[in-house]
């Protein structure tokens, strides 16, 4: 044996009947302290995966009652409940509560709970930093949300087009909360998908090489390099905004010779990549479950993770479908027309693919399976309406009329919205160790998708008919009263479908029968734990030798078996293993941080700078960067347990 | 070495000794860096495509009728580098071991770093147009803006990085930090090339 150093050792290779005290060590070694300062401190991928999932459900429910008083607005001509602003601040709070605040979160909750687990890793490469993207995640939300309840809430919808949202237009502090709130969220996008990028190259258990990874790592994982490249755009957007607000600068205001549609071309270049990121996510929760729940491997998995990243790749080319209306050149237009066709050919690859594991499986008629089974049906109309808004003619005939609310929501409450639904149903077993009532799961499950469809099938032909949206109310005798009614109506059973896998959840966590660890029969590493996981998630790191390592007796795949019982237990200090990026090779012994003060305390201080960035008081905006600075210094101060610290006659 | 092996029966996971703890480019720090970097060159090319998406879409009245001159920026670009080349030089001491040398590349660059937010604030200074003046000052402004908060901010990290060398944080072994401060550092001056280009060539190739 040749000598080794603290710095540096072979791993050692043990098995639990070897050393049945192993358990008990981890867990002293990675459990969260108690009390609220453990709480606050907290880095376990777990805890902060179910705190994304409890917050991004609570603004689906403030977003959800925003649009039930919309639709009470709405339900008859004339009607008086909603002034004009207000009904402009409902829409506008609706969408950005919709799709920065529900729709990236909840999935970041999947995925932060999911990956270390589906992986068979100890936890995310980033642990602090995954405290931190929470953290801002809802300081950035309350800071939105304090705008509404000052009755200042951005008025201007959730892509706040320049020139309307500058001050000669929106003179007060509306679209200052917005700018400065989505500039704060977007710190949170970004750390968070930095940290899942690190987590897939770095920490899968050993073996699991590229071809092996389960495709909601990929969706995500395709997602969060979206995000790298597509978030900046928009925070430089509402940088700019903010300061042609404050400070009068000229990017898109044309008095000054600014050009107002630089802001469409930057939110756009962001937010139509934004749409791929809060659904391919959501769609590889699908590809993996919906293949359990068919008792089957998924058909295709290459093509299927082909199309994800393919689809993602073409999601930067097709911005401007969204701009055919403002009068680009004819080109530009066919380009970007032409562009937004092709993308469908990779959707259709995973829809294929999930019909055809349906189709060639013994389909097991459970709650999630519904689930998944209507999202491909309304995944398949919301992509159909959006091939007719691809064509130019029509768009510009149907655009910014409710045809294309119809198309957004068959797109975010299908694609998203349900995957999410029966994901819940799916993984609530691993999360709290019971599972849902499968009875009132399916009761609630028809209200919802009878609910969904009515709500919005009708908004086609409301669109059709000419009814703009985010006007706060139409007049008599145009023939919109059936469809608006049929509408309100759908909205308040989709509501009701809601409340009920709430009610579900709730019971679920008191009395749902005791789920085990496998309660599915799956085939991937988080059902090769107990439910729920314990905080080292495992006790002796997996070496994986095939895409199912749970199915291999069954399934012949390769020659080899995974192994689960024997391998590396890494316990001399809260330790992970690092592997290469392709083959998933052991490449270094990673320790990993303590709970920690810092991503807490650093939230609080940038809450601070925000808060004083609206009100102008720049010496509060200084102490609020210095904080910041100090902190983060504290943060990364090197330490000599992480071993970042050079040893003392070492080296 | 092949110390030990882990059977999966259908090839052996060669495992060898491993190092431990924050190792160099095998640190999750180094890899963060990377995907940093990834989306900071975004932001980059979004903030050089306002640029040019205003000069194209403008009536040919988009530069100031002094086009911006090499005198001091030229210098600048230059200085900027040789920080760049101090902190290359030192990391590749941090790599032996050599504490002295490693300290004084990042000294070295501190300085060049200082001196180059130094002129371009002189250069400010000499502009005959404020923010608020145009849509090209405004993109003036806050792109060599953009770019100098990240010189300030690397500015910091080699302040700080030379303060945990001296306090003998750092050697052969051990210096993942110093590779993810330089890695940062050569982006910053990187994304001056590009910021160069395109402010203070661009006018002169019709980019008007």
């Amino acid at each position: 044996m040749t000598t080794t150093s603290e710095y540096e050792r072979v791993p050692e290779i043990r098995s639990l009947s070897d050393d049945p005290g192993l358990p008990a060590r981890l867990k002293a070694l990675w459990e969260t302290k108690p009390g609220l300062w453990g709480w606050i401190c907290s880095v376990d991928h777990k805890s902060i995966g179910i705190r994304y999932l409890f917050t991004a459900f609570l603004f689906l429910v403030v977003g959800g009652l925003e649009a039930l008083v919309m639709r009470v607005q709405l339900a008859g001509p004339e009607r008086r409940l909603l002034t004009p602003e207000a009904y402009d601040q409902l829409y506008s709070m609706h969408g950005i509560t919709m799709i920065f605040l529900y729709a990236l979160p909840v999935l970041s909750g999947f995925s932060n709970f999911l990956f270390p687990l589906v992986l068979g890793a100890r936890d995310m490469a980033f642990p602090r930093l995954n405290a931190f993207s929470y953290w801002v995640y809802i300081a950035a939300g309350l800071f939105m949300y304090a705008s509404f309840l000052m009755g200042v809430a951005p008025d201007d919808g959730w892509f706040n087009y320049a020139p309307n949202s500058l001050p000669p237009y929106s003179p007060g502090p509306n679209m200052d909360f917005y700018a400065l709130g989505m500039i704060f969220l977007g710190v949170s996008t970004t750390v968070g998908a930095i940290n899942f990028v690190v987590t897939v190259l770095r920490m899968r258990a050993p073996g699991m090489s590229i071809n092996r990874l389960p495709i909601l790592v990929w969706g995500t994982t395709t997602a969060s390099v979206g995000i790298l490249f597509a978030m900046p755009a928009v925070t430089l957007a509402f940088f700019m905004l903010w300061m042609e607000r404050q400070f009068g600068t000229h990017f898109f205001g044309a008095g000054g010779g600014g050009q107002p549609l630089l802001w469409q071309h930057l939110f756009w270049i962001f937010a139509h990549p934004w749409v791929y990121i809060i659904v391919l996510p959501a769609m590889g929760l699908v590809s993996d479950a919906l293949p359990i729940l068919c008792r089957r491997p998924i058909v295709g998995y290459t093509l299927v993770v082909l199309a994800t990243i393919l689809t993602m790749v073409l999601g930067f080319g097709v911005w401007v479908h969204h701009m055919f209306a403002t009068g680009l050149p004819l080109v530009a237009s066919s380009f970007f027309s032409g562009a937004s066709f092709i993308i469908t050919i990779p959707s259709a690859v995973a829809t294929f693919a999930w019909v055809a594991t349906i189709w060639t499986g013994r389909p097991v008629f459970t709650t999630a399976f519904l689930y998944f089974a209507s999202f491909i049906v309304m995944f398949v109309i919301g992509g159909v309406s959006g091939v007719v808004t691809a064509a130019v003619p029509a768009d510009l005939q149907l655009t910014d009329t409710y045809f294309v609310v119809a198309h957004i929501h068959y797109v975010l409450i299908g694609i998203n919205l349900f995957a999410v639904l029966g994901a819940i149903y799916f993984w609530f077993p691993k999360m709290s160790g019971r599972m849902l009532n499968e009875r009132l799961g399916r009761w609630a499950f028809w209200i919802t998708f009878f609910g969904f469809n009515l709500a919005f099938f009708p908004m086609h032909l409301t669109g059709l008919l000419g009814m703009p949206r985010r006007v706060y109310t139409y007049p008599r005798g145009l023939g919109l009263e059936g469809v608006n009614m049929l509408s309100t109506v759908g909205s308040f059973v989709l509501g009701i479908g809601i409340l009920l896998v709430l009610v579900n959840i709730w019971h679920g966590l008191r009395h749902g029968a005791k789920a085990g660890d496998n309660p599915w029969d799956a085939p991937t590493l988080e059902w090769a734990t107990t439910s729920p996981p314990p905080a080292y998630n495992f006790a002796i790191i997996p070496a994986i030798a095939s895409r199912h390592p749970l199915w291999e007796g069954r399934l012949g795949e390769g020659s080899g078996r995974s192994q689960f019982d024997r391998g590396f237990a890494l316990d001399h200090g809260k330790e992970a293993l690092a592997t290469t990026a392709l083959d998933a090779e052991p490449d270094a012994i990673l320790r990993m941080p303590d709970d920690s003060p810092w991503p807490f305390l650093l939230t609080v201080a940038m809450s601070v700078g925000f808060a004083a960035l609206l009100l102008h008081s720049w010496w509060v905006v200084a102490a609020a960067v210095l904080a910041v600075l100090v902190y983060g210094l504290l943060w990364l101060w090197p330490r000599r347990r992480l071993l970042q610290i050079a040893g003392a006659g070492h080296g | 070495m092949v110390d030990a092996t882990v059977t999966d029966r259908t090839h052996d996971i060669m495992v060898e000794r491993l190092p431990v703890g924050s190792a160099g480019r095998k640190s999750s720090g180094w890899f963060g860096m990377l995907s940093l970097i990834a989306t900071e060159a975004s932001l980059f090319v979004y903030l050089l495509f306002s640029y040019y998406y205003s000069a194209i879409w403008s009536d040919g009245s988009f530069l100031p009728a002094r086009l911006p001159k090499f005198d001091l920026s030229g210098p600048d670009t230059v200085v900027l580098l040789l920080s760049s080349a101090a902190v290359w030089w030192g990391e590749r001491g941090a790599r032996k071991g050599a504490r002295t040398q490693l300290a004084t590349g990042l000294a070295l660059a501190f300085v060049l770093g200082a001196i180059f937010v130094g002129v371009q604030v002189l250069e400010w200074r000499g502009k005959a147009f404020r923010p608020d003046s145009s849509p090209y000052a405004s993109l003036y402004f806050t792109i060599t803006g953009f770019h100098m908060a990240h010189v300030v901010l690397g500015l910091l990290v080699l302040a700080v990085l030379f303060a945990w060398t001296m306090l003998g944080y750092f050697d052969r072994s051990r210096h993942a930090p110093v590779s993810i401060g330089a890695i940062y550092w050569h982006f910053v001056d990187a994304v001056w090339i590009a910021v160069f280009f395109t402010i203070y060539v661009t006018p002169y190739l019709g980019v008007r």
